[in-house]
Formats: C-alpha cells, sequence, structure tokens
C-alpha cells in the first residue's frame, strides 16, 4: 500500500483538500456557513455519509457493473443520507429545520460522489472508509474556518455565546451584517483560497494569459 | 394566474438557484469558462429541471404524501422518508431519457451538449429544485412555474459567469487569487448585485 492511513487522513486537510483544490462540495460549504452551530452539524453529516458510503461502496465495488455504477453509487448514498435525515430530524429538529434542503442535498454534494468514484472503486473497504473521514474533515475544516469568521464578525458570537458584546446590547462592537449574507461567503472562500495558496505554492493555477512587463530603458 | 407570474420573477431573480442559494455551484463553477458552454449547460439545467420538479411533484402527491396511497387500500401509510431516494431515482432517469430522445430525434442538440447532461445528474439545483418544491407545498401548476423558471435563472447566472470570466483572464490578478479564487470573489460581487432584486416585492 502506497499511501498510508495517515497520510490518508492528513492529505485532504490541507495538501488535496477537497473545496479549495479538488473544487468539490461548493454548494453546502457557502450555504451552511452562516453560524458556527449547523457548520459543525453538516461537517459531522456529511463526514458520515462520505466514509461509510465510500466502505459500502468499496466492499460492492467487484460486484458493480460499470455501466450502471453510477446509480448504485446513488442509491448508497440516498440511503445513508434519509439515515442522517432521519436522526437530525428525531435529535436536532431546530437544527434540522436551519439546515433545510441542504441535509437532502448531501447526496449531489460532489464530495461524497468524487470519493466513491475516485477512491472506493479501486481500494479495499478499510481504507476508503479512512479517505472518506479525511475527506470529510477536510471540507469540514474548510466549513468551520468560515463558519467562524462570518459568526464571529457577523454576529458577534461563536456556537450563539456571545464574544464581542454588540452595540445593540450595550458592548462596544458594531457587527458586520454582510457576513450573514449569501455574498459574504463568497469572499471569505475566495481570500481563504489565497491564503492557501500563499502558504502552498504549488497549488497555484497556470495562468491562460501572462501579462508582459516591458523594462523602461 | 398573477401568483405564478410573480413566482417565475421571484424564482428568476431573488431566489436565484445559483446567486441567492448557492446551488449547481460545483458545475457552476467548473463549466463557466466559455459562453457557448456554459448556455448550452444553461439550457439543459432548464429542460431537466422543467420536467423533473412536475414529475416529482406527481410522485410525492400520489405515492408519497400520508394517506396519498388510500387508493390502493394502504390509506394511514406515510412514505415521505423515500422522498430522497425517489426524487433522486427520477432525476437519474428524466435524465437518461432525456439523453436517449435527443439522441434519437434531435441529434444536434444532443452533440451540442454532450458531456453535460449526464452530469446533470448530479447537479445540485435540480435536486435543490425538487426539495424546495416539497418544502414550499407547491401544487403542479406551481411546481411547474417554479421548475421552469428556476432553472431559467441558474442558466442566466451561469452565462453572466461566463462572460465574465472570459474577459477576466486578460486581467492581472495577484498569483495566488489566480483560476478559483478570483472566480469566488466575482461570483460574490454577481450576487451582492443580485441582492438588490430581493427588495422588489410582488
Amino acid at each position: 500500500m502506497a499511501q498510508t492511513y495517515r497520510s490518508m487522513l492528513v492529505d485532504p486537510m490541507v495538501d488535496n483538500n477537497p473545496i479549495t483544490l479538488q473544487v468539490l462540495g461548493i454548494c453546502s460549504a457557502l450555504a451552511v456557513t452562516s453560524s458556527l452551530q449547523v457548520a459543525l452539524v453538516m461537517t459531522i453529516a456529511v463526514t458520515m455519509v462520505t466514509a461509510f458510503s465510500s466502505m459500502f461502496i468499496s466492499v460492492l465495488r467487484s460486484q458493480i457493473p460499470s455501466s450502471i455504477r453510477i446509480i448504485v453509487q446513488m442509491i448508497v448514498i440516498a440511503s445513508l443520507v434519509i439515515v442522517v435525515d432521519q436522526i437530525l430530524k428525531a435529535y436536532a429538529y431546530e437544527i434540522s429545520k436551519t439546515l433545510s434542503v441542504f441535509v437532502g442535498l448531501i447526496i449531489t454534494n460532489c464530495i461524497v460522489m468524487g470519493r466513491a468514484e475516485a477512491f472506493a472503486m479501486k481500494n479495499p473497504p478499510f481504507a476508503s472508509f479512512v479517505d472518506g473521514i479525511g475527506n470529510g474533515l477536510g471540507y469540514g475544516l474548510i466549513l468551520m474556518l468560515v463558519g467562524t469568521i462570518r459568526e464571529l464578525f457577523g454576529s458577534g458570537s461563536l456556537f450563539g455565546i456571545t464574544i464581542f458584546e454588540t452595540v445593540n446590547n450595550g458592548g462596544w462592537y458594531v457587527p458586520n451584517g454582510l457576513l450573514l449574507l449569501p455574498p459574504s461567503a463568497f469572499f471569505v472562500i475566495g481570500l481563504l483560497i489565497w491564503a492557501f495558496r500563499t502558504w502552498k505554492p504549488e497549488q497555484v493555477e497556470e495562468r491562460e494569459y501572462r501579462i508582459q512587463t516591458v523594462e523602461a530603458h | 394566474m398573477e401568483d405564478l407570474i410573480s413566482l417565475a420573477v421571484k424564482a428568476i431573480f431573488v431566489e436565484n438557484m445559483a446567486l441567492a442559494f448557492f446551488l449547481g455551484m460545483c458545475t457552476f463553477l467548473a463549466v463557466s469558462k466559455k459562453i457557448g458552454t456554459a448556455i448550452g449547460l444553461g439550457i439543459s439545467v432548464t429542460l431537466v429541471q422543467a420536467i423533473t420538479v412536475p414529475a416529482n411533484n406527481l410522485i410525492l402527491t400520489y405515492l408519497l404524501a400520508p394517506g396519498a396511497l388510500a387508493w390502493a387500500g394502504f390509506g394511514d401509510v406515510d412514505l415521505t422518508f423515500l422522498g430522497l431516494i425517489s426524487y433522486i431515482g427520477v432525476i437519474a432517469a428524466m435524465v437518461q431519457i432525456l439523453e436517449m430522445i435527443l439522441d434519437k430525434y434531435f441529434p444536434p442538440l444532443y452533440n451540442a451538449l454532450g458531456v453535460f447532461l449526464p452530469l446533470i445528474t448530479v447537479n445540485c439545483a435540480i435536486l435543490g429544485g425538487s426539495l424546495f418544491m416539497v418544502e414550499r407545498d407547491y401544487d403542479f401548476a406551481q411546481a411547474s412555474v417554479y421548475g421552469i423558471s428556476s432553472g431559467f435563472g441558474w442558466a442566466l447566472a451561469i452565462t453572466a459567469m461566463a462572460g465574465v470570466r472570459e474577459k477576466l483572464k486578460y486581467s492581472d490578478i495577484p498569483e495566488g487569487l489566480q483560476g478559483l479564487g478570483i472566480t469566488f470573489i466575482s461570483a460574490g460581487l454577481m450576487a451582492m448585485a443580485f441582492m438588490s432584486f430581493s427588495g422588489v416585492n410582488l
């Protein structure tokens, strides 16, 4: 085995992050990050679904005919998402209301399909499980980072606990309302990608057109 | 009639699938490099959306909703928990059927859409449309209008985005922001522009 379990778990965090590098699973990353609690629940849900779907698909991988593999993968994933959805409705009803359609949308979250297709179809069950957890956590890392920034500066709190006392409650912090609105998620992720790529220059994309600078004499 | 028109306008501009709910973002970012392909993808999404949302509405009303199976003698059965798996099944089947029909009767359109058709199955905008339809309790007429207009709104957004990106590649962008980073930021600016529609009350 070329890859150790440890590298499978750690690689997707920074070096091969599903969101910033593989461009997978962006939809939910943007939509559920306005509060940290919701982002945490989403992270757990996605990690669980990715890990278990990778494992089951890997168990079935030699039985699945390749022409209908997408449908089989879809059914495995959809069944797992139904389980997650029912659990959330039973034990965390409020959060499941806030997440609304985004729990169902884990089915079409490209991370789950992407890992099933790219890793689980070729590797044994346990390795696929670890890979699923790693990618789920890599996704979660970005989710939590964005969630922290948006909740802390948007409403001055973390997990609903006040950190900065806002002006409305007699404190000093004027909350930045923009961070609670959808467009801010784009900016925060865009800037995060910039930060990641400055830290790891090998992730920078090639330019299609390079601007030539002419030396002045 | 008026409420249907206002629903359509709302689905296209105010609650734009891509820019207000971030649905279909993966394809939105990956396939918006050229205007031509973006338009092709937009048309196929609108087509599939217009078929699947009403189809899923029928499935929900006549098969899954509590008491919907009364005609078969199972009056008190509630199958709504099977919703997710049935919707995705319908979507996958519809995309497959659409692909075969286009291949047989409209080969030019089929060739133009090419690889995008199968990809639509995993486009969150499609499943999202069906789930919003369920959550908001649309009836059949509303579901049909919502399907067409939300698909059109998504097509509009991706075409606009492709237009921006075609110009963007000539500009001098800092190294780390190249590609994905700047695309996110321009999408954010577009989302802000679309937010100005949210004051429109219909």
